[in-house]
């Protein structure tokens, strides 16, 4: 049975669209039927990230409206072949999505035979967020170190006790899990960012992954390639193991704390870390 | 400041200020979306109470009765401003008078 799984956060810039691209990549790596759905229509960037923006033709919006159907507008992915993504439309707005429309792309994709279905939400609480939760089964909420991001995750969390489906049909709620994205363990160290175990606390859901803060993001959204791919990445192996971890695994957090380091690379690095 | 700050290089740890004031923040907001409409609600009551014991026409009560929610610190003050009309004071005065003589 397919499973609706929404990446969301309320707050724009932390990290949905990457880490849509980067689980939905580890999905399919393990062998499960996995697609990415970009709901942020007018704004879409996911087949930028997942480098297949020269083959988008049709998109979400021509299936919801049935201007075109699921089979056309779905792209493969050339590395994966598990691996699928629903662009958005880049040309129309937020208010071309309705609910019915939504609902019927979901139960075409479930007919379709995915694993699992991941809905990219748009930022912000309005509608495109809204389209997006609505249907979930599970959700992860992306979260930055930092204030207004676990401030709108908690917010985030409070529609999705309210305004998705199992909510309002009053069924099992959705299964949340929460992902730190851009984690820095030197300037927490240092108490300049909110540590792991404060964030937890503030927003007390379960914790899928902690994703360091790395270079190898920006590489990989440059060039097109979801960061899972670049296994001998930090990042990259962050992803993986939330995947093991969202699919019921037990894999010890990484990346977490400093590297300890011995004197001499303490006085060669020194200047570097003040500045990270 | 003082200048013996300036050798101690004693840092503030802002990650700890942080925690602090979303703590205050998530906590209001989390009770405030469970009853989103408990102010307004007790809002219409008082004016209505007000408007029953102090003879306010509904269309007067407006301008006559201010209900201002305010957060000072962690805490919430409920204000109320009520000017009497002068009807209402007349109709409350002779009756504490006539409890003094008595």
């Amino acid at each position: 049975m397919a499973e609706v799984i929404v990446v969301t956060s309320g707050k724009g810039g932390v990290g949905k669209t990457t880490s849509s691209a980067a689980l939905g990549t580890g999905l399919a790596l393990k062998g499960y039927r996995t697609v990415v759905v970009d709901f942020d229509v007018g704004l879409r960037n996911l087949d930028l990230i997942m480098g297949c923006e020269r083959r988008v033709v049709y998109d979400l919006v021509n299936v919801v409206k049935q201007e075109a159907n699921l089979n056309q507008a779905l792209i493969k992915d050339k590395r994966l072949e598990e691996l699928y993504i629903l662009p958005a439309s880049q040309t129309r707005d937020k208010d071309a999505l309705d609910i019915d429309g939504v609902a019927r792309v979901i139960e075409e994709l479930k007919a379709a035979n995915f694993d699992y279905i991941i809905c990219d939400s748009p930022a912000g609480i309005e509608k495109g967020a809204l389209m997006a939760l609505y249907f979930a089964d599970r959700a992860i909420v992306v979260t930055n170190p930092e204030v207004s991001s676990v401030r709108d995750s908690d917010r985030i969390l409070g529609i999705l006790a309210s305004k998705s489906k199992r909510a309002e049909e009053k069924l099992e709620p959705i299964r949340e899990h929460l992902l730190v994205t851009r984690y820095s363990p030197s300037r927490v160290e240092r108490g300049d960012m909110l540590a792991l175990s404060d964030i937890e606390e503030l927003l007390a859901i379960p914790l899928l992954g902690v994703i360091p803060e790395s270079l190898a993001v920006l590489r990989a959204s440059n060039s097109g390639i979801p960061v899972t791919f670049d296994q001998e990445s930090d990042a990259g192996q962050a992803y993986l193991d939330a995947v093991d971890r969202f699919l019921g695994h037990k894999v010890p957090l990484r990346f977490v704390n400093t590297k300890k380091r011995t004197l001499l690379q303490r006085l060669f690095k020194a200047k570097e870390g003040a500045t990270a | 400041m003082s200048w013996i700050d300036l050798f101690r290089n004693k840092k503030r740890n802002t990650a700890a200020t942080a925690k602090e004031r979303l703590q205050i923040v998530i906590s209001h907001e989390r009770t405030r979306q469970s009853q989103p409409d408990l102010i307004t609600a007790m809002q219409a009551e008082i004016l209505s109470i007000i408007a029953k014991y102090l003879g306010i026409p509904n269309d007067k009560i407006q301008e006559q009765v201010k209900v201002d929610v305010e957060r000072r610190g962690e805490h919430s003050v409920l204000e109320l401003n009520i000017t009497l009309p002068e009807s209402a004071h007349n109709k409350v005065l002779p009756k504490e008078t006539a409890a003094e003589e008595a």
